[in-house]
């Protein structure tokens, strides 16, 4: 006997897993939105390259 | 046997009995409290750090609320008031609750450490650990004054929305989070006596289970007499001014008015007419907190005119 297609429980069930999904792609675009504010208003940030960076050496350093 | 029916459960969750363990009413008041601290504090915030920081404020809130949930299963089944909750329901199970609380707990926090700063993030994870292990596990179920301690629970948003913008804490903060805490004791013992038998069936010992009616009418009046030094003094520090100053003396007239109704009447007095001035002072001790915080906002939305602020 194949579940009755429309029963109460699916429609419960689908609710749960749509909320679930809701709120997890309500995260997501938070974190991007957080993440964008933080890089383009955030501190200068330089990550050793290969490249010479004086004004990343310190006082020691020289 | 693939009937349907053979593995229904009877109860089973839909996503809102989910969000009721969150217990979305008290966020509520937790939300509106941490945004006006964000929002009087001195320093400007990003709007999408500030949306985040009070988002992030309000699941760590609600996490707590689902851990209550699970270690409270008993009482609330017992109890008219949160008979209905997800768990004495059977829509949750116990275990479920915990799970749900213990991992928005974590990623509430983390969430506010990285989108704030860790002062902020700090001070929600000691307040989730009061709420659900000093409050729930232990003062409330051992001693009348669960209540007064267990307030500083519901006392520290405004002063985590202060942290959020400011990375410190400060006068101001601090007397934010004392006019909840001290307000806390005669909103919730104007409940206990109109609740009449709820907390006695459920064996909480609430002042007016343990000490008796008499003595708990005594203790609202002392504990608003407590409240309004705090409540007028705030008005004199940089979040307050003339509006709150105005406000605070009108509101706290107001509950010291209702606080000396209460404490005049008897049992009999209140039995009939069936509790009136307890479930007004009551509701307006709602009104006081929200006006109280409504006019710190105010004064913070009006000072850049030159109006608000002293």
């Amino acid at each position: 006997m194949a579940f009755p297609p429309e029963h109460e429980i699916h429609k419960r069930r689908l609710g749960r897993n749509v909320g679930v999904a809701v709120t997890l792609g309500l995260f997501i675009m938070l974190v991007f939105a957080l993440t964008v504010v933080k890089v383009t208003r955030g501190d200068p940030m330089q990550g050793f390259d290969h490249t010479v960076r004086p004004e990343m050496t310190t006082e020691e350093d020289q | 046997m693939s009937d349907i029916r053979a593995y229904e459960q009877p109860g089973e969750a839909g996503f809102g009995d989910y969000v009721q363990l969150l217990k979305p009413r008290v966020m509520s008041l937790v939300v509106f409290t941490a945004l006006v601290g964000l929002l009087v504090a001195p320093v400007s915030v990003h709007p999408v750090i500030a949306f985040a920081s009070i988002l992030f404020i309000a699941l760590g809130a609600g996490a707590s609320g689902a851990l209550n949930m699970w270690w409270d299963a008993d009482i609330d089944a017992v109890m008219r008031r949160t008979k209905s909750r997800p768990v004495p329901a059977g829509k949750v199970e116990a275990g479920e609750a915990l799970a749900v609380g213990l991992a928005l707990s974590g990623i509430a926090v983390v969430m506010l450490g990285l989108a704030a700063n860790w002062l902020s993030a700090g001070l929600l994870a000691f307040t989730i650990f009061f709420y659900a292990v000093v409050y729930s596990m232990w003062l409330k179920r051992s001693t009348p004054q669960n209540i007064v301690i267990g307030g500083a629970a519901g006392a520290f948003p405004p002063m985590i929305g202060w942290a959020c913008a400011t990375g410190t804490v400060s006068i101001e903060s601090v007397l934010m989070f004392a006019l909840i805490f001290m307000w806390t004791p005669p909103h919730f013992w104007a409940l206990a006596l109109f609740m009449k038998d709820d907390y006695s069936n459920a064996g909480v010992p609430m002042l007016t289970v343990t000490h008796g009616r008499r003595s708990t009418r005594n203790h609202i009046l002392v504990y608003t007499i407590l409240l309004v030094p705090v409540a007028v003094g705030t008005a004199f520090t940089s979040i307050g001014g003339p509006i709150y100053l105005a406000a605070a003396l009108a509101l706290n007239a107001w509950f010291l008015i209702g606080a000396w109704r209460i404490w005049k009447r008897d049992e009999a007095m209140a039995e009939a007419d069936n509790y009136t001035v307890e479930k007004s002072v009551f509701r307006f001790s709602l009104y006081y907190l929200f006006l109280h915080f409504g006019a710190f906002l105010a004064e913070a939305a009006l000072r850049p005119y030159g109006i608000g602020g002293w």
